[in-house]
């Protein structure tokens, strides 16, 4: 499904990604963790293309993301994405935010769009809110939302960026469990989190970057069980006993 | 001691009414033209385009440093016979209205497009990428969600420069066009009644104003507590 072959980034003479790949399979879980400033967020949005990479390959669903030719709106809108400050669209309801990307890139009706954006949001447990406006929600609610609002393109895979490091610490887990839910029912999902315990529980496999490099990229038990790096041990150790 | 002698008003009024009705044409239309043309512009000065890019920020500069009465001038005495050159207009026709309102609209249009810039610059970086990473274009990621957002912002700077702009619009006087206080000044100079006529005018003029920017004060307010 997506495929990163030596992939590097730079901003002048700053390396934020160095000869980074790796393989992600269809209905594969993985989670991405590393002390700030490794280049996670990079990682994750160099995928859909939404920060520009010099060189290396990655391949999305057969289309190649740094081709010039590739249509990348066309990319992007079958790429699901969620933000760490949720970035709904705040002068729209919250209904409008499910519907405007598929009537205007899908070019669904506005009655299909409306009926595909109230169900996902009976599925996120939103639908008292359809007609609010994004201020009025909780920061919880709101990421539900905008996991909701990229589930309507109907997404071969969904990145996420930190998707509960924004939250209050009560509303984590109600973001999580929708995330839990999407994992269980197949969804590919790349996700930049320091939640240990979701990783645990639904991980397919745990990339630790370091300084622009993936250091560690295992199945979650052996990750866990023995990380190679010592770097990442001091990671664990830390963020476990957290 | 001066007599003030109000009388010649009241008959003037149909006439004072006209002028308000051009002064009140001008700056809806140099509002209008002037947002529109000042985002485009602002558009071009935040694109990745270079060209366009100096175009723009050459338009607002020059524009930003030269006096407005100036710029009023130059169309009252170049347009016509642009118009009458390129187009074949009827010699001598008047166009003093038209003149006004282009010369306004794109005199505004530069402030305008300062105001607009700060709006789009003011929207989270965030927001672009949301709409980028939904399949939206550039151009559908301005419209539909930047765009919407820069305006909403920046609706009481726009509201404030157009009543400073309706404030200016007694500066076509250059051109002997009666808008309203073009008007206020022929009939005061008619009746050697200058003073009055003048007072008048401005209490208009103040009230119009006072009114309005209160209005805008209280939009203000609203969209901070919101
Ligand atoms: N536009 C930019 N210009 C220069 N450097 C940048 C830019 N964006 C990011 N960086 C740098 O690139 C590095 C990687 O950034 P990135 O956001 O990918 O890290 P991260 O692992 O997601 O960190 P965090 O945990 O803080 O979110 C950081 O050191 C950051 O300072
Ligand atoms: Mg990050």
């Amino acid at each position: 499904m997506i495929t990163m072959n030596n992939v590097s980034k730079h901003y002048g003479s700053f390396q934020v990604l160095t000869e980074c790949s790796t393989q992600v399979q269809k209905g594969e879980v993985i989670v991405v963790c590393g002390p700030s400033g490794s280049g996670k967020s990079t990682l994750i949005k160099v995928v859909n293309g939404l920060e520009p990479f010099q060189s290396g390959e990655i391949i999305v669903n057969g289309l190649s993301v740094g081709d010039p030719k590739t249509n990348l709106s066309k990319l992007r809108s079958m790429v699901g994405m969620v933000f760490q400050n949720f970035e709904l669209f705040p002068h729209m309801s919250i209904i409008d935010n499910l519907c405007i990307a598929q009537t205007k890139v899908l070019h669904r009706t506005q009655e299909v769009a409306r009926d595909k954006g109230l169900k996902l949001l009976e599925r996120v447990g939103l639908s008292a809110q359809a007609a609010k406006f994004p201020g009025q929600l909780s920061g919880g609610q709101q990421q539900r939302v905008a996991i909701a609002r990229a589930l309507a393109m109907d997404p071969i895979c969904m990145l996420f960026d930190e998707p509960t490091s924004a939250l209050d610490p009560e509303m984590v887990n109600e973001v999580l469990d929708v995330m839990t839910e999407l994992a269980r029912e197949g969804m590919t999902m790349m996700c930049v989190t320091h939640e240990m315990g979701f990783a645990k529980r639904v991980a397919s496999r745990v990339i630790f970057m370091d300084q622009g490099r993936i250091v560690e990229d295992d199945s979650k038990e052996a990750f866990f069980a023995n990380p190679r790096s010592e770097r990442a041990q001091q990671f664990l150790a830390k963020i476990l006993h957290h | 001691m001066y007599e003030f002698d109000w009388s010649s008003i009241p008959n003037a009024l149909p006439f004072l009414w006209d002028g308000m009705m051009i002064s009140l044409q001008i700056t809806a239309t140099a509002v209008i033209i002037g947002i529109v043309w000042g985002t485009l512009l602002a558009l071009m000065r935040l694109s990745p385009i270079k060209p366009l890019s100096w175009f723009a920020a050459g338009y607002v500069n020059l524009f930003r440093a030269v006096p407005l009465v100036m710029v009023l001038l130059w169309f009252f005495l170049i347009v016509p016979h642009l118009l009458e050159s390129l187009f074949g207009f009827p010699r001598g026709s008047d166009m003093r209205l038209g003149s006004a309102m282009a010369g306004f609209a794109l005199f505004e249009a530069a402030y305008y497009s300062e105001i607009m810039r700060a709006g789009i610059q003011s929207v989270p970086k965030g927001q672009m990428s949301a709409a980028s990473a939904l399949g939206m274009t550039y151009a559908q990621g301005m419209r539909l969600v930047v765009l919407p957002q820069a305006f909403r912002n920046m609706v009481p700077l726009l509201l404030t420069q157009g009543i400073i702009l309706f404030q200016d619009t007694s500066l076509v006087y250059v051109s002997a066009l009666a808008d309203f206080f073009g008007a206020a000044y022929k009939v005061g100079d008619r009746d050697g009644r200058l003073v009055e006529l003048l007072l008048f005018a401005g209490a208009v003029y103040f009230v119009i104003c006072f009114t309005a920017s209160r209005i805008v004060r209280h939009y203000q307010q609203k969209l901070k507590t919101a």
